[in-house]
């Protein structure tokens, strides 16, 4: 049922912890070059899914697959270092793989555009220079997918922009797929190719225009949703006016 | 020339302390105080099995710990209760059934004082023995799991993701968190150990740009302090295990002075 164009699949996920159940017959595979964005409220399991995928939680019951001889890329959500851990950038990229030269991890951080925190401390980077930090480190793992949890988590909207051009950039220029985790309803849209709609089940999936305008997504999210679709619009007739 | 007690004391206290900060550097940076704390307090009923079994006490000690140390590693595990709930159901009531048990050992006499604040300047020939080999073991097997140790210290998770045997590693770890405790008790004391630990390695923070020489300077911090505290013990004659930890934190409220914009500071 996988082809070889398949770089991941779950199939179908349960996981029960405790009394509660918080992934339910999740099903779904990413392919070759392909962007995949889980969205869903505050705890609908979009990280709990990531780390299942990522084979960091077992699920009560269901199956992973991963092409043989695939590398991954992960971006967590957030960092959390000591303050009394000495850790510059550099070190940081140091750790993706053994053998890592200085040449290759400046050209990670390059291709991220936070060459200028290099020599920085780990701990005094800003939100958005934290995160092209991140991507940096995932990239050097050479992916095939890359895995991504809120890449734009503590970025200004601007920044947010700017890091889902990148990420799109990443992938025509490197053939990765994508899988990301997003919370965030009105730029990621734009910059994926399909969606999956998590509350501890895929409520609905398929390319941005068809999620939007399914009825479930409209009930997860009302008026946001709503708003969003127009949003989503706007973005693909430029000229077009609204009465809203 | 180890006839003389003040030398066998510098040389095992020197040792101690030089294991000491690169462990101490992990202690800090994970945030394992109390379970160092939680390790220490059980030294009691470790000197109880020694004598209930006839075995060396230091090895008593030991091996009292890494069973403690592995409890509070499948504890941790199961998630019932936060982690410092865990810690401190352990370190107390270890504590306390270590006395208890050694109240049901009326034969044997032993000084409470000496276990609980240290007795460095009874240091023999074997204690230095446990300092150099046992500290030296653990202070090389420290050496080859640094690599994925700062990689889990870091984060756990993407560690994980980029092939480290997290588990593994981790269980290890505090394996050899427990044998530097239990080494270092003669020195300090099972209610002074961890702040050997702890505050060379704090001192350093402010001199170091990078992992590495912020776990060598811890140990220059700590030789520096428990010679100044042996020092002032024999000039003034208190009590040497309290005036090392003295000592150090002189050191570390001395190093506070020294403008910090010296130093780069990643």
């Amino acid at each position: 049922m996988t082809d070889i164009s398949t770089l991941l699949a779950a199939r179908e996920i349960n996981l029960i912890m405790g009394n509660n159940r918080l992934l339910e017959n999740v099903s779904f595979a990413i392919e070759e070059e392909e962007i995949v964005t889980i969205i869903g409220p505050n705890g609908a399991g979009k990280t709990t899914l990531l780390r299942v995928v990522l084979e960091l939680l077992r699920p009560t019951s269901g199956s992973i697959y991963h092409r043989p001889g695939m590398s991954i890329g992960y971006m967590p959500q957030r960092l959390q270092l000591d303050a009394t851990f000495p850790l510059s950038v550099k070190r940081f990229l140091s750790f993706a793989d053994k053998g890592l030269k200085t040449g290759a991890l400046g050209d990670a951080l390059e291709q991220t555009g936070a060459i200028h925190v290099f020599d920085s401390a780990m701990q005094h980077l800003s939100g958005g220079e934290l995160q092209r930090v991140l991507l940096a480190r995932a990239l050097l793992r050479k992916p095939h997918l890359l895995v991504l949890d809120e890449p734009v988590q503590g970025v200004d909207v601007h920044g947010q922009v700017e890091l889902y051009q990148l990420i799109g950039r990443i992938r025509s220029e490197q053939g990765c797929g994508v899988l990301m985790v997003s919370h965030d309803l009105h730029l990621v849209m734009a910059a994926t190719d399909r969606v999956l709609c998590l509350n501890r089940h895929i409520c609905c999936s398929g390319t941005p225009a068809m999620v939007t305008s399914d009825p479930e997504y409209q009930k997860l999210y009302g008026h946001l949703a709503l708003y969003q679709h127009d949003q989503n619009h706007h973005l693909h007739n430029k000229s077009c006016s609204h009465a809203r | 020339m180890l006839d003389d007690f003040l030398l066998r004391a510098l040389i095992g206290g020197i040792g101690v302390a030089l294991i000491a900060g690169p462990f101490g550097a992990f202690v800090v940076w994970r945030r394992l105080a109390y379970f160092g704390d939680t390790l220490a307090h059980s030294a009691l009923l470790g000197v109880a099995l020694g004598f209930l079994l006839h075995i060396n006490l230091t090895l008593g000690v030991i091996v009292v710990c890494q069973l403690l140390a592995f409890l509070l590693f499948v504890g941790q595990r199961q998630r019932l209760l936060a982690n410092d709930t865990l810690l401190g159901i352990f370190s107390h009531g270890a504590l306390s059934l270590g006395l208890v048990s050694l109240a049901f050992m009326p034969d044997v006499r032993i000084d409470l004082m000496a276990y609980l604040f240290g007795d460095i300047l009874a240091i023999g020939k074997s204690d230095l023995l446990w300092i150099y080999l046992g500290g030296g073991a653990a202070l090389v097997s420290l050496l080859w799991l640094w690599r994925p140790l700062l990689a889990i210290t870091i984060h756990e998770d993407l560690a994980r993701v980029e092939g480290v045997a997290v588990q593994r590693v981790n269980g290890l770890f505090l394996a050899l968190i427990a044998l530097t405790v239990a080494v270092m008790m003669k020195v300090v004391g099972l209610l002074l150990v961890t702040s050997l630990l702890i505050i060379p390695a704090a001192t350093a923070r402010r001199f170091s740009s990078g992992p590495e020489i912020m776990a060598l300077m811890a140990s220059v911090f700590g030789c520096l302090s428990v010679a100044g505290g042996l020092g002032a013990s024999y000039q003034w004659d208190t009590p040497t295990g309290p005036s090392i930890v003295v000592a150090a934190c002189t050191v570390f409220l001395l190093s506070i002075l020294i403008p910090a914009g010296r130093f780069r500071k990643p």
